[in-house]
């Protein structure tokens, strides 16, 4: 990442902070929702981007996580606490679940991991004595000012934004994204030369999760109200990944860009069209699909934002 | 609810996921695509037929030809146009494509169809065979889908068309050698794909109430019968339907019928697990 894609980030951050401060209530909302889908588009890109595997299990685990934390607070838990709790029960479930799903690759491993929110769904809908089933959960509301507390929840997907940038950054100079990459380039010749990779996937996998688990927590606190097909939802984890490949997968600061761009364009879409809202964004993604294949990032005029070649080479050698 | 009405429950219930997913598995297998649009072309089968009946008074049956025309055409004409430029490109890129062109669809039949619950209600009464209690309509649509599922079999396995697609399945660069011009076998299995769904919709509005919500519940049981039966193979969608359509039926009677889905899902993810070929699938395929 080059000094000036850092400058721009801080910038960006900035920018999304100070909306209370200039603008109102709506655009405050919308600041919550760039900050909550970039939180997780770059938890995707660990293991969608660094390491290649089409994992379409995000919203299986913001689901997980809304539900931990609603029931929770429901049973009197402290917001922040359940919080955590839900942030500590995905990270552990999906240290599990990648166990055993990451032994498949490709389609399968898509079609399996696609299933967990469809699973979890049904699941939520028909445990009911304790997630309430179809009639969903309350959750205690805070008895703040309206403005109090669209500016806290604000910091908190902020705060979470910013952590799972770093992470982002960590992994990538770490072994760990190193192996992630190898990964995703061969993975046969990745095991034969000595990486663990089976290891290497369920860690990124479980990365890739927890902060999910959180996203799920402090929406589920901030709406006040969740149930099974609100809380899974498939477009929502194929949103997360669109918006990673806008933006450019694998890259630190295209799933920012990404999902910046497509809640932006999705508000814009909501406001001017909303029976056709989710025709034109098919129309996005088929033509995100075929003229961004690269993703925004990997556009020739932002090359500046990018990396330089050599600083890779230094840092990749072994 | 003795075993024999279950398993006939069962039975009539697999058939209909046997036709519903047998496309699916085709496209799958062959064009090594996740077809997100299945559920929606099996929706849209089923709005046409129910139009079909409503405003010219055709009957089902003979709104099959038709509404398999209307759909083979569609599909054909995507894959040609779009699926086929980014056909070599990676798994999530060609699933991503099929989900935004299926909310195109989506949003389509939401506004021209709107999303009232439709049936076409035959009223065929039922009858009883030795304490085994069938809906007449339940009946036919098993006979239907049945029959559809084996023509294709046999349309697979003894016409040229059907013996390229199977090359181009086991060997894309053999058979392109072979002068097989595999665009256009990929285009025309998409086509028969789409085909398949749709006739499976006009069977299931006949049985049952066709939304288009239910379009996500329908590739959900296209998955499972993929994964249970192994893919790319008539007969693999055929054992893998009317196992999840036994399996369903038990667990609903056992687990309750809300409960039924949770055990067809769990099914999908032990055999991914355990045999990602599927019961009848032939290894190197995936």
């Amino acid at each position: 990442m080059s000094r000036f894609a850092a400058i721009l980030f801080v910038v960006w951050i900035i920018v999304l902070a100070t909306t209370p401060l200039h603008a109102e209530n709506y655009v405050v909302r919308g600041a919550i929702m760039i900050a909550m889908f970039s939180t997780l588009a770059l938890s995707w890109n660990i293991i969608g981007g660094f390491a290649g595997y089409p994992s379409l299990a995000t919203a299986a685990f913001v689901g997980l996580g809304s539900y931990v934390g609603a029931v929770s607070q429901v049973h009197g838990v402290p917001m922040v606490i359940a919080w955590l709790l839900a942030t500590a029960v995905v990270g552990v479930v999906a240290a599990g679940i990648g166990g055993l799903l990451l032994r498949l690759k490709g389609h399968y491993f898509a079609i399996g991991s696609i299933v967990l929110v469809e699973l979890f769904r049904l699941i939520a809908s028909s445990w009911s004595s304790v997630t309430g089933g179809g009639n969903g959960l309350n959750v205690p509301l805070l008895r703040w000012e309206p403005d109090e507390v669209a500016q806290m929840f604000l910091l908190v997907m902020l705060g979470l934004m910013v952590l799972a940038f770093f992470m982002n950054v960590a992994i990538k100079n770490h072994r760990l994204g190193f192996g992630l990459n190898c990964i995703r380039q061969n993975e046969d010749a990745a095991d034969m030369v000595g990486v663990d990779t089976t290891k290497y996937k369920v860690i990124g996998f479980t990365f890739s999760a927890f902060l999910c688990g959180t996203v799920g927590a402090v929406y589920a606190s901030w709406v006040g109200y969740i149930d099974p097909t609100e809380s899974f939802q498939i477009v929502l984890t194929l949103k997360v990944a669109v918006m990673a490949l806008m933006g450019g997968a694998g890259t630190l600061l295209g799933p920012v860009i990404g999902a910046s761009a497509f809640v932006i364009l999705e508000e814009v879409v909501w406001v001017n069209f909303l029976s056709w809202n989710r025709a034109i964004l098919g129309v996005l993604i088929v033509v995100l699909i075929f003229f961004l294949p690269n993703g925004i990032l990997n556009l020739r005029i932002f090359s500046f934002l990018r990396a330089k070649h050599k600083g890779d080479a230094r840092r990749e050698k072994p | 609810m003795d075993v024999a009405q279950l398993l006939m429950n069962g039975l009539a219930l697999g058939a209909l996921y046997a036709c519903l997913a047998v496309g699916f598995s085709l496209v799958w297998g062959v064009l090594n695509v996740i077809n997100m649009l299945h559920g929606s072309f099996v929706v849209l089968g089923g709005y046409l037929a129910f139009f079909l009946w409503s405003y010219f008074g055709i009957h089902p049956l003979f709104a099959l030809p038709i509404v398999g025309l209307v759909l083979f055409g569609l599909g054909y004409g995507l894959q040609y146009t779009l699926t086929n430029k980014v056909i070599h490109a990676p798994v999530l890129t060609t699933l991503t494509l099929t989900f935004g062109l299926d909310m195109i669809l989506y949003n389509l039949m939401t506004v021209f169809f709107s999303a009232t619950p439709r049936r076409i209600r035959l009223d065929m009464g039922s009858f009883e065979v030795m304490g085994v209690f069938m809906p007449a309509d339940r009946v036919v649509g098993m006979v239907l889908a049945v029959t559809l599922t084996g023509m294709l079999y046999y349309v697979m396995r003894s016409s040229r068309i059907g013996r390229a697609i199977v090359a181009v399945r086991m060997d894309r660069i053999a058979a392109q050698l072979m002068g097989i011009r595999v665009n256009n076998i990929y285009a025309i299995t998409f086509g028969i794909g789409a085909m398949m769904a749709g006739l499976a919709g006009v069977i299931l509005v006949i049985v049952f109430p066709t939304t288009t919500s239910v379009a996500g519940v329908y590739l959900g049981k296209a998955f499972v019968v993929c994964v249970v039966g192994g893919l790319g193979s008539v007969p693999g969608a055929l054992v893998g339907g009317l196992v999840l359509g036994v399996v369903e039926s038990f667990a609903s009677h056992f687990f309750g019928p809300q409960n039924a889905p949770i055990i067809g899902y769990v099914l999908l993810l032990f055999l991914l697990l355990v045999k990602p070929t599927g019961l009848v699938g032939v290894k190197g395929y995936e």
